[in-house]
């Protein structure tokens, strides 16, 4: 199905799309349909810049287990992290 | 049938007389033809969806697929737009039914429709079919597996609201094909649409397929099951040829 829900996060950060780097304003996630992988739903996050335009967009489609260990492995990076830096 | 067509992007005027792109698939060598308005699903104005007008077109109908992403995205590819679209919070169902209008009358004008007009569409775009055609004259209309219909989607957008009401305003006889192991809708919420159709005298003719679940149709994806779409695609060449073929 297509699930309407989006998690909107504002951004501050940079990414790499297909002009070179751009500033980020948002982060979009969202479980739905793919338009590359072979799934019928992944996990959805587009890095964006709508002030850009709607091609200042990092994108990507993970499976539910690699969006999970994903989390689980920016929450384990930012941890070990030297305190005060993260 | 010789199955000889013209496929092309077109500009055609939607909501408030915006300009949108389209795509255009058309038989060639036909004297006379219907139309259908393909709406295409949340992921967007892509491949998939235009291969499925070039089907039509193949089959004797010109299919005109407004991309409702255009307005905000112009020259964008699909996916972008679509992600662009989302992260606006999707877009509204007045505009929606604008867009099918425009596309509906586009069709209308071409020469050599005979001056029938149907709608289809899937996942959202089934949907948004059930909505055209409630909101819309049209002759025929086709809803795959069309969510939120009768049950909005927790966490879906609060402008986002169920359908259900709108059955009394149906327009014209209405297929609807879906999975039996959908969750979107179940079997369940299908068997209450029908029950309202019937409750308003609406025409309407459900098939669930058993085996499949959402998005049967989808060739490229896993979700496709080969006997529900054969079958499914039997059944809109018979529907739409009882409704909209012919001579005007």
């Amino acid at each position: 199905m297509c699930t309407y829900s989006t998690e909107h996060v504002p951004a501050t950060g940079s990414g790499k799309g297909p002009d070179g780097w751009f500033r980020l304003r948002e982060v979009s996630v969202y479980f739905d349909h793919p338009a590359h992988a072979v799934a019928d739903h992944t996990l959805n996050i587009d890095f964006i810049n709508p002030v850009q335009g709607p091609s200042a967009r990092v994108a990507v489609e993970l499976t539910a287990q690699t969006a999970r260990d994903l989390a689980r492995a920016i929450e384990s990076a930012l941890g070990a992290a030297p305190p005060g830096l993260a | 049938m010789n199955e000889a067509l013209t496929a092309e992007t077109v500009m055609m005027k939607g909501h408030d007389g915006d300009q949108l792109e389209a795509y255009l698939a058309r038989p060639d060598g036909v004297e006379s033809f219907g139309g259908v308005v393909m709406i295409h699903h949340l992921p967007g104005y892509d491949s998939s969806t235009k291969e499925m007008a070039r089907k039509f077109a193949a089959h004797g109908y010109a299919a005109l697929i407004p991309n409702l992403y255009y307005r905000d995205s112009p020259g964008a590819s699909p996916d972008d737009a679509a992600a662009a679209a989302r992260a606006k919070g999707g877009v509204p169902d007045e505009q929606v039914v604008g867009d099918v209008a425009g596309a509906a009358a586009y069709l209308r004008d071409l020469p050599g429709s005979n001056g029938k007009i149907g709608v289809i569409g899937h996942c959202s775009g089934g949907r948004q079919a059930f909505l055209a055609a409630c909101s819309l004259p049209f002759d025929a209309a086709v809803d795959c597996y069309g969510g939120a219909v009768v049950r909005v989607p927790e966490g879906a957008p609060a402008s986002f609201k169920p359908l259900i009401g709108l059955s009394k305003n149906l327009s014209c006889p209405l297929l609807g094909l879906f999975g039996a192991d959908d969750q979107f809708p179940t079997p369940a919420e299908t068997a209450e649409l029908s029950a309202t159709l019937e409750e308003f005298s609406k025409p309407h003719e459900f098939h669930t397929f058993p085996g499949a679940g959402h998005a049967f149709f989808s060739v490229d994806r896993p979700s496709y099951r080969v006997e529900a779409a054969v079958d499914g695609w039997e059944k809109i060449w018979a529907f739409f040829g009882k409704r909209l073929a012919g001579k005007a």
